[in-house]
Order: structure tokens, then sequence, then C-alpha cells
């Protein structure tokens, strides 16, 4: 069990172990370890800032679903609003028409009594210097009584 | 099987062929070659494997060579981390190295005793010592390898005269020079050899009692060497582990400023 020369063969070895180990093993096996840890924690703060961002997207969800629904129920209560609007105006106008017709109506009917009376007086007053003729005979002479005439006439219109 | 072979030595002779090393050379220029051998191997091992690891890193979703390649960085990291607050491209693929290197080492322990000397024998290799750490070179080479970082980052870090004030006035003030010298320089080179013997030390007697138990009857060997194993699972991570973690401690301490 002596010290020999084996010693300086083993001392070279181990100085070529070392020096490959650091020159080639140690940094890229390293290098892919602290890489890998910083992908990981890139990847979870990514995950947390995607479950920050949910939050917020629900969070925003909400605001604009309710602010819809405002306004669809405004829109809503607007228009029944303007429905009852045109239901009174159309009220209104068929109403208004309703009372035109009535009064054309009416005038209409009016003026046909007034024809129809006009045609009757005039009837009647012929039918009554005919008659008056008949009875008279010559003794009316129609240039004489001309003015008795026409009163008579104007009487019954 | 080997205790036949070996029967004419006796069991003395059967563990000292055990753990005689494979050798060229006479005096200081000895070579043992099982032991450069099988630690270069394991070396090889180790850097083909992570080197397929870092080849196909990824940051996505890692396989299962990457996974464990990872989980072993992760590991050493942390251990780094914890221990030495400076900053220095070195020292972690340094602590990686030493543990997984030495955990190899130790693991040949787990190998049967017996089985890689007879494939060695069959060779026409006589003498084979597998485990790289029981051989006081190897675990020697590696702590005066770490020694020599300890002084260079000391000197590096502090200054030749930043250093050599903390070996000088540590930690009894001035007046007591020569004292603090020599503590000072009795602890510097007690972390070296405390960290090869400790290895050495752990591994040695381990392995012993792996040949010890081989020596025994064939219908007692499951039953002792089964719980050892077991056992020496644990202790070899922990001695790989310690020498890792020593080492950071050791090359922090050369870091920070007294």
């Amino acid at each position: 069990m002596s010290i020999n020369a084996t010693l300086i063969g083993q001392m070279i070895t181990f100085a070529l172990l070392v020096w490959f180990t650091m020159k080639y093993i140690w940094p890229p096996l390293f290098d892919s370890l602290e890489e890998r840890k910083k992908k990981i924690a890139d990847g979870l703060a990514a995950a947390e800032k995607g479950h920050e961002e949910i939050l917020l997207a629900e969070k925003k969800a909400k605001g604009v679903i309710k602010e819809a629904k405002e306004q669809s129920s405004e829109i809503v209560n607007l228009a029944q609003k303007r429905a009852n609007d045109l239901i009174e105006e159309s009220k209104d106008t068929a109403k208004q028409e309703g009372e035109r017709l009535l009064l054309a109506a009416k005038a209409q009917i009016e003026q046909e009594i007034q024809q129809a009376k006009e045609g009757l007086r005039q009837e009647v007053a012929e039918l009554a210097l005919s008659a008056a003729e008949q009875i008279l005979g010559a003794e009316i002479d129609k240039a004489k009584h001309q003015d008795i005439i026409s009163k008579v006439s104007n009487q019954l219109g | 099987m080997a205790t036949e072979a070996h029967a004419a030595e006796g069991v003395t002779g059967y563990i000292i062929h055990h753990l005689t090393p494979l050798h060229v050379g006479e005096g200081f220029w000895t070579l043992h070659l099982d032991t450069l051998f099988f630690s270069a191997v394991l070396g090889g091992l180790f850097v083909w494997f992570f080197k397929t690891a870092a080849e196909k890193a990824t940051s996505g979703v890692p396989g299962i060579v990457q996974n464990f390649a990872e989980m072993m960085i992760e590991f050493v990291d942390t251990q780094v981390k914890d221990s030495f607050h400076g900053e220095s491209k070195l020292i972690a693929p340094l602590a990686l190295t030493i543990f997984c290197w030495v955990f190899m080492w130790n693991f040949m322990d787990l190998f049967p005793v017996d089985i890689l000397p007879l494939i060695g024998s069959i060779m026409g290799i006589d003498y084979l010592r597998v485990v790289p750490s029981t051989d006081l070179n190897a675990t020697f080479a590696m702590s005066i390898s770490v020694f020599c970082l300890i002084i260079f980052y000391s000197i590096k870090i502090k200054g030749p005269w930043g250093f050599a004030k903390e070996l000088m006035f540590q930690p009894f003030g001035p007046w007591l020079l020569p004292f603090n010298l020599l503590l000072k320089l009795v602890e510097e080179i007690a972390k070296p050899i405390s960290l090869a013997l400790r290895l050495f030390g752990n591994l040695y007697a381990g392995e012993l009692i792996f040949i010890l138990i081989a020596l025994l009857p064939w219908y007692l060997q499951p039953v002792l060497s089964f719980p050892w194993a077991i056992f020496h699972i644990l202790i070899i991570t922990l001695q790989a582990f310690i020498f890792m973690v020593l080492t950071i401690v050791y090359l922090s301490m050369a870091h920070e400023h007294h």
C-alpha cells in the first residue's frame, strides 16, 4: 500500500473529467433546467393572468348584459307607449272621421229632404194650379190674376 | 471457487492476493494498472452518460436519461447552493464529478469479489483489484487535487498576503504567530488527508469484509453478504456524498474573508 505514480495518473484523469464536466456537461443541463424553471414560472403566471382576465371579462359581460337588459326594457316601454299613442290617435281619427261622415250624411239627407220638399211643392203648386184652372175654367184669366197665383205659389214654396 | 484456487497459499494468501493491485514498474514509478483502468472506464461511463443527456437536453418534457441527469444536477446544485455563497463556474461541476466518480468507484465493491478477478485470471491477469477507492493513490489523487484548488482559491480570493495573514494571525492574534501558523498548517493539511483516508478506510474495510465473507462456507455466504451488501449501498453513497460535501465546504471556506 504505497503512494506511487498511479497518483499522478489519477490526478490527470480527475482533472480531465472535471474539465469535461465543466465545459460540456454542466452548462447545457443546467441551462435546460433553468429554462424549464422559467417556462413553468411563466406558464403559472400566464395561467394566473388568464384567470384574472376571465374574472374581469365575466364582470364586464355581466355589466353589458345588465345594460342591454335595461336598454331593451326601455325600448319595450317606449314601444308600448308609442303603441298606446298610436291607438289613441287612431281612435281619435276614427271618431272624427265618423263624425265627419255622419255630418256629411246628415247634410246630404237634409239636402235630399229639401230637394224632395222643393219637388213636392212644385208638384203641389202645379196640381193646385191645374185643379184651380179646371175648377175656375175660363173664369180666371191667367194674366189678370197673375199676382194672386204667384202669391199662392210663394206661400206654397 | 477462488478459495480452492488459492488453497495452497491459505486464507492470508487469498486476502493478500485480492488486495494486491495489478502493477508495473518499480518504486515510485509503479503504476497500478487496475486502478487506472477501472477509474478511467468508470469516468468514461460517467462522462458518456451525462454527455448523452446534455446533448439531448431540452427545456421541454425530458426523457429518462435527461431526467436522471437533471436529478443529479439538481441534487448537486442544491448542495452547492446550501454551503457555497460565492460565484464559481467550477465548484458545481467539480462536485458533480466527485460525487458520481466516487460513487461509481465504490459501486465496484458490490460486484461479487471473485467474479472480475476470475475473468481477469482467465485472460491471463494474475492480480486484479477492481475497486479504485481501495487504492490510496486514487483517493489521494482526488483529495490532493481538491487541496490544490483550496490553496489556489485561497490565494486568488484573499491575495497572497491575505492568505498569509490568515495563516499567521488567526485564530489567536499576532502575539501567538508561531502557534497560529502551526495550527493553521495542521488544519489545512488535515483536509486532504482526512478526505482521502476516510474514503479509503471505509471502502478498504468494506472490501475486506466481503473477502472474509467469501472465505466462509457457501451456505453461510448469502446470509452474511446480502445484509452487508445492502448496508454497503448506504455506505458507498454516503462516502461519495461526504467527499463531495466536504469539498464544497472546504472550497467555500477558501472563498470567504475573515
